[in-house]
């Protein structure tokens, strides 16, 4: 289990140390620090999509719940002048909302995740464009928000406060996966849904509660984006944001079939991805190559895993083989003594 | 009568532990319906298999039109004219019927890009729905078909590759009485065109009027053989059974107790129009009989909540309960042990650990966190108790051998409080050992106070182990036998559908 988050630890720090001899700009304070803030940003939202791909599903509608939400969030702080404390429960809750309906219709109306989502990226992209008539919205000479905006986009001891949010996220969602209940029974969930619903699991409760964190996840998320941005341009933010998520939590070892994947792999599979778009930006190779390179190395990521896998599966096959072949000669003694222990009474030792 | 058309000598198929098939010999005659019974698991199927070219037999010869064949492949018998109506229907029903009569054999248009004709096939499959009596067109989405017309396509399938002899699987299974009477003027039909037809089924009164011949399978041997003449009902069951059977039995410690649980006037959704009445007292294991598609699972699934309860009350010590889900049966203290232990049993990725208190976990945990010493307690206490072959229980379920499968799922619900316990075909691909093994330990569980029921399809399984019998057929219970009552005879006399004894001293 550990061994892939090691593997994929290793593939950061060896990537790391090439680019930063090519170029130690790269290893600068303030270039680490840029991308600890990018990777606190990006890292919020992959976990919650990893929870939902544990499940088994997808949700493709993250980038276009941001700029709904970062619409709605900018147009309560200025327009209506809600305090912030409200405004910020107000798209959490819509988040909280979208994800809601979402996973009701995939686990109670059973709709494929792939079509829910897609819709919903459709639906809250357009909603969000005709709620501005397709106008950016930002914040005005105002300090609207100062505080929330400080929290936001502030930082303690030079670290960014999102990365630090993101440690503190991954450190509670480590726990839930991990060690809860819940967590187990998302595994269970994912990998065999008939035998978790044969085990008297509420499989429906357990994987809508997957897509409502991780629309929760997208408020808090649409927080710090709009905070990062200063304004929301409805018909391109948070654009593709939802493939990073996916890329990043199959890079952390999440297996689209569901039942795999880690809290700590997600975030490693998030830092990978920025390191890797901060790369191209800092080893001067065309900005225009930036998915081409990141397509690349999940590409080979997950063909590496994959053989990987295989191979351990082999050898585990071939383990639990050399297991079960001594047992064929101890079936026939154990065949004629249990048979001859069954036709006497005896039954009260088993008790 | 008429010339042999198909002969089977010698055929043998073993697998290793199990001989299936053992020197079977069936000769088919040219026009000729031939009876094919036996038990569940007598050997029906893979013998048919076998001429369907899908299983290779481990010896023998199989003789058509004149060629010797040690063997045959799928393209081998259809080129000889041998053609499967297949017990759970083999269609595509995203296609229409022309293109599932065609299938793998498309006719093409010419020019350069061979597209498929359409026009071609619908004209050709036209005229053999018209000879079957079929109201639907070449064209119709087999989606939108019932069994019974869907069957009539599988038919047309196979008069259009000039099938000489068509096997038949169990084909009314699914079908209603005027279906079935269609379908056997079908046959009729067949037959008066010199095709020859192999009728499988566990339904005497459909062979009584459809067959000239019938050939009995017991134990993958050919046991006998009734000329039409000879048909009746105690003829053909008398030879069906006659095994000799292992005593296995082992006695209750205490009398059973009242209560238990009461299924009264539950209707599945398998048979909307079937009650199923049956009670199971604290103490006994109860065995439930049938033949496959009796209603035996489906029973097991609704009281289980898995599928919902049409109509009827489930009673567990004279108090009803309320089952809509898996968790309300739990919660009740109703425990299945499915059939498919790999699907619907296990999750076979996680270890045994996690497997075993996958349906207990929140008593294994504080504020939602799991206790992972409690859990690793519970589930090496059943390991132990269970003797499950396993070097720790941290190792993944799928590496373990099957019985051991089997005690991990046991192992799931032990270490919870059983009130019933549903078993579905527990021992169903499992070694001796851990079959005699898993039967110690439902005895075990029904001196602690459990109430049990069986469901098995292995006679010596069902005479063996239980306290009573309950026998289904076509979705309701029709008997209960007592020990004293208990013999294969009996048994399968209720899983066809036949009264009990009286007639049949009357009769022999």
């Amino acid at each position: 289990m550990m061994k892939k988050e090691l593997g994929l630890f290793l593939l950061l720090a060896v990537i790391s140390a090439i680019t930063g001899a090519i170029n130690p700009a790269f290893l600068s304070f303030v270039n680490l620090l840029n991308m600890a803030n990018l990777i606190g940003l990006f890292g919020v939202f992959a976990l919650g999509e990893g929870l939902v791909i544990i499940t088994g599903g997808i949700d493709l509608s993250l980038g276009s719940m941001f700029a709904l939400l970062g619409v709605v969030f900018i147009d309560l702080l200025t327009t209506y002048q809600v305090p912030w404390p409200f405004a910020l429960l107000l798209v959490l809750l819509g988040g909280l909302g979208l994800g809601g309906i979402q996973g009701f219709l995939i686990t109670r109306l059973k709709m494929q995740p792939f079509i829910v989502t897609l819709c919903g990226l459709l639906i809250y992209r357009g909603a969000a464009r005709y709620y501005t008539s397709d106008s950016t919205r930002g914040f005005g000479y105002g300090d609207e928000a100062s505080t929330l905006s400080n929290i936001a986009s502030g930082n303690v001891a030079g670290i960014p406060n999102t990365f630090i949010f993101l440690i503190v996220l991954a450190l509670i969602l480590g726990v839930l996966l991990h060690r809860s209940v819940y967590g187990r029974w998302l595994y269970a969930v994912g990998k065999n849904e008939e035998a978790a619903r044969f085990s008297g699991i509420n499989t429906n409760l357990v994987i809508a509660t997957a897509y409502v964190i991780s629309g929760v996840l997208a408020g808090v998320s649409t927080v710090m984006f709009v905070f990062y941005t200063n304004s929301v341009s409805p018909s391109s933010f948070g654009n593709f944001y939802e493939l990073y998520a996916i890329a990043a939590a199959v890079l952390g070892g999440c297996s689209l079939r569901g039942g795999e994947g880690s809290i700590l792999g997600i975030v490693l599979g998030t830092a990978l991805l920025q390191v890797l778009q901060n790369l191209v930006n800092i080893l001067g190779i065309p900005n225009s190559l930036n998915f081409a390179v990141m397509g690349t190395v999940i590409l080979i990521g997950v063909l590496a895993d994959q053989q990987l896998q295989a191979r351990r599966r082999r050898k585990a096959a071939l383990a639990g083989l050399a297991r079960t072949a001594p047992k064929k000669d101890s079936t026939i003694l154990q065949n004629a003594a249990s048979r001859g222990a069954a036709l006497p009474t005896t039954t009260g030792d088993q008790a | 009568m008429a010339e042999t058309l198909l002969e089977l000598s010698g055929i043998s198929k073993t697998y290793p532990g199990v001989r299936a098939l053992d020197d079977v010999n069936l000769n088919v005659c040219r026009g000729e319906v031939l009876g094919l019974i036996g038990e569940n698991g007598a050997g029906k199927s893979t013998l048919m298999r076998v001429l369907a070219g899908v299983i290779e037999p481990s010896a023998g010869v199989i003789r058509i039109g004149g060629n010797e064949h040690t063997r045959m492949t799928v393209t081998e018998a259809t080129q000889c004219g041998i053609a499967f109506v297949h017990q759970e229907l083999n269609l595509f029903e995203n296609l229409d019927v022309a293109a599932n009569v065609f299938i793998g054999r498309e006719k093409l248009a010419g020019g350069p890009l061979k597209l498929v004709d359409n026009a071609v096939m619908r004209a050709r499959v036209m005229p053999l729905l018209q000879r079957l009596g079929a109201d639907f067109t070449p064209n119709t989405l087999v989606d939108n078909l019932s069994i019974a017309e869907r069957q009539m396509v599988e038919i047309a399938k196979a008069l259009s590759i000039d099938a000489r002899v068509i096997i038949m699987d169990e084909p009314t299974s699914s079908l209603t009485i005027s279906e079935t009477e269609r379908l056997l003027e079908v046959i009729a039909d067949l037959k008066a065109h010199g095709i020859s037809v192999i009728y499988i089924s566990h339904r005497l009164g459909e062979i009584m009027s459809c067959a000239d011949r019938v050939v009995v399978l017991r134990d993958g041997r050919t046991v006998g053989e009734l000329a039409r003449d000879e048909l009746s009902h105690a003829a053909m069951i008398r030879l069906m059974i006659g095994r000799d059977l292992k005593a296995l039995y082992t006695p209750p410690a205490c009398a059973p107790q009242p209560g238990g649980c009461d299924i009264a006037g539950v209707v599945t959704s398998a048979f909307p129009d079937r009650q199923v009445n049956l009670s199971v007292r604290r103490g006994e294991i109860l065995g439930l009989a049938g033949l496959v598609g009796a209603g035996r699972t489906s029973l097991a699934r609704a009281v289980f909540g898995v599928d919902a309860l049409l109509a009827g009350e489930i009673r567990i010590d004279n108090a009803p309960v309320g089952i809509g889900s898996p968790r309300d049966a739990i919660r009740q203290g109703i425990y299945l042990v499915p059939e498919d232990r790999k699907k619907s049993g296990l999750v076979l990725e996680l270890p045994i650990r996690e497997n075993v208190t996958l349906a207990s976990l929140l008593d294994h945990a504080r504020m939602w966190l799991v206790n992972g010493t409690a859990e690793r307690k519970i589930a090496k206490d059943q390991a132990r108790r269970l003797s499950i072959k396993a070097p720790s229980v941290d190792i993944e379920a799928v590496t373990l051998s099957g019985g051991n499968q089997q005690k991990v799922v046991l192992g799931k619900w032990l270490s919870m409080q059983p009130r019933v316990m549903f078993f579905d075909e527990p021992t169903r691909g499992i070694d001796v050992g851990a079959k005699s093994e898993i039967y110690a330990l439902m005895r075990s569980l029904a001196d602690q106070g459990v109430a049990i029921v069986m469901i098995s399809s292995d006679m010596e399984e069902v005479i063996g182990v239980s306290d009573r019998v309950a026998v289904m057929h076509e979705g309701s219970v029709s008997g209960v036998l007592e020990r004293d009552q208990f013999s294969e005879y009996n048994v399968l006399r209720l899983a066809v559908g036949q009264a009990l004894e009286i007639q049949e001293a009357a009769a022999s």
